[in-house]
């Protein structure tokens, strides 16, 4: 799959007037209008968009442990047929990533797929039990570089431990991205805690079980002057308890799914659990809400949680079934409907909120460049105007759990560039 | 057309006074030297109870078996079917076994509608109760109860339950009881007050067609029939109030508050009961009481229910009345 | 397609009216007094809707005559119907046994049209359930014929020939607002090709 030159053609970069951007080996070499093409492959581009490479702050590629659900290769495959060119792979594996030997061993697989960078998450604590912190000093300084801990799926719930956590990874300029979910106020929570739950009779996941954490990071964070990052806001109350932080100046980041932005708790009214997720999707004034946050930044970046489960997890009675959708291949999709596509943001937006920002977050090098002369060629072109029906069956990842199954998306990758490697031509798998 | 009865809320006000109805007919068959009717002859019905509940199962097994259905009792608690997949796998078994319907009670809220739902069975799915969600002819037999009581057996018949007005006391928070009837009764033109301590009502309650209030002597002296839940021991340990003393004391009904009520109005319980907690005995054996009555009226309301889903090529719910004067 | 659609029809047309009715009526009556013997030990029982109205009409003209009054009730065979399969489930109509029973009695059923028999097996299966009468028999207002099962009316208003592509249909005051017996004739399907 590797093409030494390729001159993209007439693509709007970020949006903007048309240009030639010509890749060369790893780099992007050029960057201007009317480029003698010479030798390289022409991809004829005009009325696309040519965006930084992607990147997530957020994915569950399941390996080691669950292959059965995903593995590096095919979720770092569905990263590229999504547009990304790197992945943060969360720390709740089976073993979970919470000592060097796993990270790296996340890592290595990620260089080994080659369709998408993988940077592995650590684990705060030990196997994500919130008792005992992990060793993040040495994730940190194994080959996988960790900068983001996590135990996500799990809320660093004790106070002191997710003080020391914060305090602890400034020797590295690492963050500590927190699961916010007050657990006591979650037993048994299968939705969002509202008027659908109570008609429908399933336990509820109040907001403020959410919003009581992250207030209590943010202060946790200004108090030892760290940087934390909430992931997966879902609610209209968070979103002012982010604002507020940001406006003390205090060093808190934020990210929104792209399934919390579209969807809400009217569609567990079906009780199928494909629209099951954790955090729970919420109400409509809380869809707003995430949307204006992204839009006036104060909600950081969107970063996809994709979760991947494998069929039988979810064919079954609500209570019984796993949480999480899968969201690579649908995320940017989804980006353009809910944001751009509403006038919220404009694709350089969707180049800062899916690119520049979380790499900058995750300290990731290499990645949310500029698309300029001299860059690394990580980079995604996208046709805006396609529209079509999402179809599972075409999925590149093992797990078919969407909750857009058969829903028109506006949208599509057509080529991901990875150092110059096209991982995705014509929107297929190169 | 309804061809599954898993919400109070998917009935109409003439599904439900036909059902009412129809009930009406069949409790004069318990009366009669054989009770028993061939109406549902070759038909299988499928008692699927994932949680025990003897009372509601052989309420329905009753039901079929005097409508001279086969059923087939399935008892899935305590073996290893607790999991998702085995609620699948159990609807695979009892397609192939030819059931017409299936009466499913399950921990799981919603497990009759994705069963309903799936395409995992053709049969008819009938909520015999689903976790914390709905428990329609329990509603219905309810609704009966008052109807009987309230207007006469007689009277009755045809009309709806406009202008009553219906307490119901306890825990609201985990009462799929308390759910059905909200709908149910509403749509048959009750005005519903719930009451319960603020604990054991739902976040979200404010949208509800019905009136809440703390305070069970706020709203005893205009109450047409009161409505106790059971309240579970265990709801204690949650924090949800401080002690049983202080519960009963506050929502229980004893002789003292139910003098409060109308003289005509009923007490009525879903059962079981739990004496000296949410009623006291006085209360629970005085003749305003109907929770014996309430257990006659559901295999009245079952034979009902089955009758109007299976009794047809089709269910008779919001279906015209096709009653015509065919084939003499 | 039933026989209410007829009314709609220019093709129905009254055969018996509301003297016609009362006289035949009379006439059973009087035929019930003379065949069980003073008729002391008849219960009517009539088929509902309009079988009830005429077991009705029938006992006030029993009272005229004998001077006491006829236990009347209805039966609802609708639980007990061969065809129930065949059309929607449909809403139960009333039975109501008079106090006395139909232990050792002579029930005589009592309904509007005599067709294929159905109705009656039905009935007679009914009222199996409900107790062991000393006899059964029959009084229809209408015999239209075209039995399928080995049925006769004891006693019949009047015997009216029809083809099957015929309706029968019989109006009572006390649900249609007149007493009339219409002859009409099915209408024709309406994606006849030519």
């Amino acid at each position: 799959m590797t093409m030494s030159k390729i001159l993209i053609r007439g693509a709007r970069v970020l949006g903007g007037e048309p240009q030639d951007v010509l890749i060369d080996g790893e780099t992007t070499a050029e960057v201007g209008t009317g480029l003698d093409a010479g030798d390289a492959t022409v991809i004829e581009a005009e009325g696309r968009i040519l965006l930084p490479g992607l990147v997530d702050l957020h994915t569950h590629l399941r390996e080691p442990g669950r292959e059965d659900s995903e593995t590096v290769l095919t979720g770092t495959r569905a990263a590229a047929v999504g547009g990304f060119t790197a992945v943060h792979a969360m720390a709740n594996t089976f073993p979970v990533a919470d000592t060097a030997g796993v990270v790296e061993q996340v890592w290595r697989l990620g260089r080994e797929s080659g369709y998408c960078d993988v940077q592995p998450v650590g684990a705060v604590t030990v196997g994500l039990e919130g008792k005992q912190l992990a060793e993040l000093g040495a994730m940190h300084d194994s080959a996988a570089g960790v900068k983001v801990f996590s135990d996500d799926g799990k809320c660093v719930d004790d106070a002191v431990i997710m003080r020391r956590a914060l305090e602890y990874v400034k020797a590295f300029d690492g963050v500590v991205a927190q699961h916010a979910q007050e657990p006591r106020l979650t037993e048994g929570a299968q939705m969002n805690e509202g008027v659908v739950s109570a008609e429908l009779g399933l336990g509820g996941w109040p907001a403020v079980a959410e919003e009581s954490i992250i207030a209590r990071d943010v202060l946790l964070a200004a108090h030892v002057g760290s940087r934390v990052h909430i992931c997966h806001l879902s609610t209209a109350g968070s979103v002012e308890i982010v604002r507020w932080a940001k406006s003390k100046g205090w060093n808190v980041t934020a990210e929104v799914t792209p399934h919390h932005l579209l969807l809400t708790d009217e569609l567990v009214r079906t009780y199928n659990p494909v629209y099951k997720v954790n955090p729970p999707l919420r109400t409509e004034a809380d869809v707003l809400a995430l949307r204006e946050a992204l839009a006036d930044g104060t909600i950081d970046c969107v970063a996809t949680d994709h979760a991947p489960h494998p069929h039988e997890d979810k064919d079954c009675e609500w209570a019984a079934a796993a949480m999480g959708m899968v969201g690579l291949e649908t995320a940017l999709s989804v980006v353009q409907q809910t944001m751009v596509d509403t006038g919220l943001i404009d694709w350089a937006g969707v180049a800062d909120r899916m690119s520049f920002r979380p790499a900058a977050i995750g300290r990731l090098a290499g990645h949310g460049r500029p698309v300029s002369a001299g860059e690394p060629a990580n980079l995604t072109l996208v046709d805006p105007a396609y529209r079509g029906a999402v179809d599972p069956a075409g999925f590149a990842s093992r797990s078919r759990n969407t909750p857009y199954e058969g829903r028109e998306l506006p949208g599509r990758v057509t080529h991901t560039f990875l150092r110059g490697c096209a991982t995705v031509v014509d929107g297929k798998l190169a | 057309m309804k061809r599954h009865l898993i919400s109070a809320a998917d009935l109409t006000r003439d599904d439900a006074v036909l059902i009412l109805d129809t009930a009406e007919e069949m409790a004069r068959v318990a009366d009669r030297p054989i009770k028993k009717l061939p109406t549902l002859r070759g038909r299988t019905v499928v008692n699927l109870f994932f949680e025990d509940s003897t009372r509601t199962r052989i309420s329905f097994e009753a039901a079929a078996k005097r409508l001279s259905a086969d059923v087939i009792n399935f008892s899935a608690k305590g073996s290893s079917v607790s999991k998702g997949e085995s609620l699948k796998d159990t609807a695979l078994t009892l397609e192939a076994m030819g059931a017409d319907a299936v009466v499913i009670r399950h921990g799981a809220s919603g497990a009759p509608y994705r069963l309903a739902t799936s395409g995992w069975i053709d049969g008819a799915v009938v909520n015999a109760g689903d976790g914390t969600h709905e428990h329609p002819t329990q509603a219905l037999l309810d609704a009966f109860t008052v109807r009987r009581r309230l207007v006469g057996p007689e009277a009755g018949l045809g009309r709806d339950l406009e202008g009553r007005r219906i307490t119901i006391v306890g825990d609201i928070l985990h009462s799929r009881v308390a759910r059905s009837n909200v709908h149910l009764l509403t749509t048959l033109g009750a005005h519903v007050t719930l009451v319960a301590p603020p604990t054991l009502v739902p976040v979200g309650v404010e949208q509800w067609p019905c009136d809440v209030s703390y305070s069970l002597d706020d709203v005893l002296a205009t109450s047409d029939a009161v409505m106790m839940l059971r309240v579970q021991r265990e709801r204690m340990n949650a924090a949800y109030f401080p002690t049983e003393r202080e519960y009963s004391r506050r929502y229980g009904l004893d002789g003292e508050r139910m003098a409060k009520m109308p003289e005509h109005a009923v007490v009525m319980h879903p059962g079981p009961m739990v004496r000296g907690m949410e009623i006291t005995a006085e209360v629970a054996d005085s003749d305003r009481c109907t929770v014996v009555e309430q257990v006659a009226n559901g295999v009245s309301i079952r034979m009902a229910v089955l009758y109007l889903l299976l009794g047809g090529a089709d269910t008779a719910l919001s279906a015209a009345p096709a009653r015509t004067e065919e084939n003499k | 397609m039933d026989a209410q659609h007829d009314d709609t029809g220019n093709a129905a047309r009254p055969v018996l009216e509301a003297p016609d009715i009362a006289r035949v009526l009379t006439r059973i009556a009087h035929e019930i007094v003379e065949r069980a013997k003073g008729a002391d030990d008849v219960v009517l029982l009539g088929i509902p809707t309009r079988g009830v109205f005429l077991a009705r009409r029938l006992a006030d003209k029993l009272e005229q005559i004998t001077g006491r009054k006829t236990p009347v009730g209805s039966l609802d065979i609708t639980m007990y119907r061969d065809d129930l399969r065949l059309r929607p489930a449909r809403a139960l109509a009333r039975t109501e046994i008079p106090g006395e029973g139909i232990e050792g009695s002579l029930v005589v059923l009592v309904d509007d049209v005599l067709f294929s028999g159905r109705t009656i097996r039905a009935a007679l299966d009914a009222l199996g359930d409900i107790g062991r009468p000393r006899a059964v028999q029959l009084a229809v207002l209408v015999d239209r014929g075209h039995r399928e099962l080995p049925i006769r009316a004891d006693y019949v208003g009047k015997n009216l020939p029809t083809s099957l592509r015929e309706t029968v249909k019989v109006q009572l005051a006390e649900e249609d607002g007149r007493d009339a017996v219409l002859l009409g004739v099915k209408q024709a399907a309406p994606a006849d090709p030519r």
